[in-house]
């Protein structure tokens, strides 16, 4: 039997919102156990930080644009840039350093 | 009302950032949709629903292989379990008085980006910031999605590879701010990155995806900090403002 597209995209589109809203929807009182609180505390700093290296190095076309794209948050977070103008220093970073890479 | 507008504007403004990288992620995933042997309407419907990359990417893979629909609800599953813990953090930080309508809401867009800028805003999560964010990334992410099958040759190669590394970016804007107050917080994020290395590169564990990397990590990472480094009462608020 041939598989429905539609019918895979409702089960991807149910499992993933089924994982995103449970936790939201279940825990809603306050966490007062420390030890879970410093845990929740430091997931995103953990998760982001994982998620940001080494896979920055791999998603542009060289890995020295995107080191002197990842220098270049680094440097615009560190002096307290938005995140706008942090997101958009990488970039252009990334493209003028390209430019003159593959000139 | 008026703080409520001002959340969703102030969503808006931190979501253009997120929407413009979803545009060049999501239009390469609009490339291999094609491959894949869908169509615009299907990707665009794919992506308006699920709004995750790797989860994406990868049932791609399933649906050319004609994968059994239990398979694709475990790969999902494994694949997109990082934002269960994404979700539980967010858990604390949204507004208690946010009603559980707003919670279903809000879970909607817990992608790895909007949760990142979620959790850098001040105080409590508002939900009308979380829907500014969404409303701004959502339409990024379908319509590169729809625009990368109809036409893979619209941005040129450079500008395309520049945009990609708005989102990593992102998490830098996030996580490297409060590095300066906080030294536990800069230890965590060097250990993390070196772990993340280490375990992309190193034999035998470099076969585990991704996904499945990020979310062992975050458990034994911020487990051992948890035991080691307990927070004091009110950290959480202070570093809040980062």
């Amino acid at each position: 039997m041939e598989h429905n597209i539609y019918i895979y995209i409702l089960v991807m589109a149910l499992v993933t919102y089924g994982i995103r809203m449970l936790p939201l929807t279940l825990i809603r009182k306050q966490i007062r156990h420390k030890t879970i609180r410093s845990f929740l505390f430091y997931v995103p700093y953990v998760t982001l930080a994982v998620m940001t290296f080494p896979a920055i190095l791999t998603a542009t076309d060289s890995v020295w644009s995107a080191a002197l794209g990842l220098l270049a948050a680094i440097f615009l977070a560190y002096r307290g840039k938005s995140l706008f103008q942090i997101a958009c220093g990488a970039c252009a970073v990334v493209w003028i350093s390209e430019v003159i890479i593959f000139m | 009302m008026e703080q409520k507008g001002k959340w969703f504007v102030r969503g808006i403004k931190d979501g253009v950032p997120i929407g413009l990288g979803y545009l060049a992620v999501s239009f390469t995933l609009g490339i291999a949709s094609r491959k894949a042997g869908l169509t615009s309407i299907q990707a665009a419907l794919m992506s308006l629903t699920n709004l995750t990359s790797a989860g994406e990417f990868a049932a791609l893979s399933l649906i050319t292989s004609q994968a059994a629909y239990a398979e694709m609800a475990f790969t999902q599953l494994i694949i997109n379990l990082r934002y269960c813990l994404m979700s539980c953090a967010l858990s604390q930080k949204i507004d208690p008085r946010a009603g559980i309508g707003h919670r279903f809401l809000v879970a909607f867009g817990v992608t790895d980006e909007i949760f990142g800028v979620s959790v850098a805003s001040s105080g409590r999560l508002s939900p009308f910031y979380s829907y500014g964010m969404m409303s701004a990334a959502i339409p990024g992410w379908t319509i590169g999605t729809y625009v990368g099958v109809v036409s893979g040759e619209i941005l040129p190669d450079r500008v395309l590879s520049a945009m990609s590394v708005a989102l990593y970016a992102m998490f830098i804007a996030v996580i490297i701010p409060p590095c300066k107050e906080n030294r536990i917080i800069a230890g965590i994020i060097v250990t993390a990155m070196a772990a993340s290395t280490a375990m992309a590169y190193l034999p035998w564990v470099r076969e585990i995806s991704s996904g499945m990397r990020i979310i062992i990590l975050t458990i034994l990472i911020a487990g051992a900090a948890a035991i080691l480094f307990p927070i004091k009462e009110g950290e959480e608020e202070e570093n809040d403002g980062a």
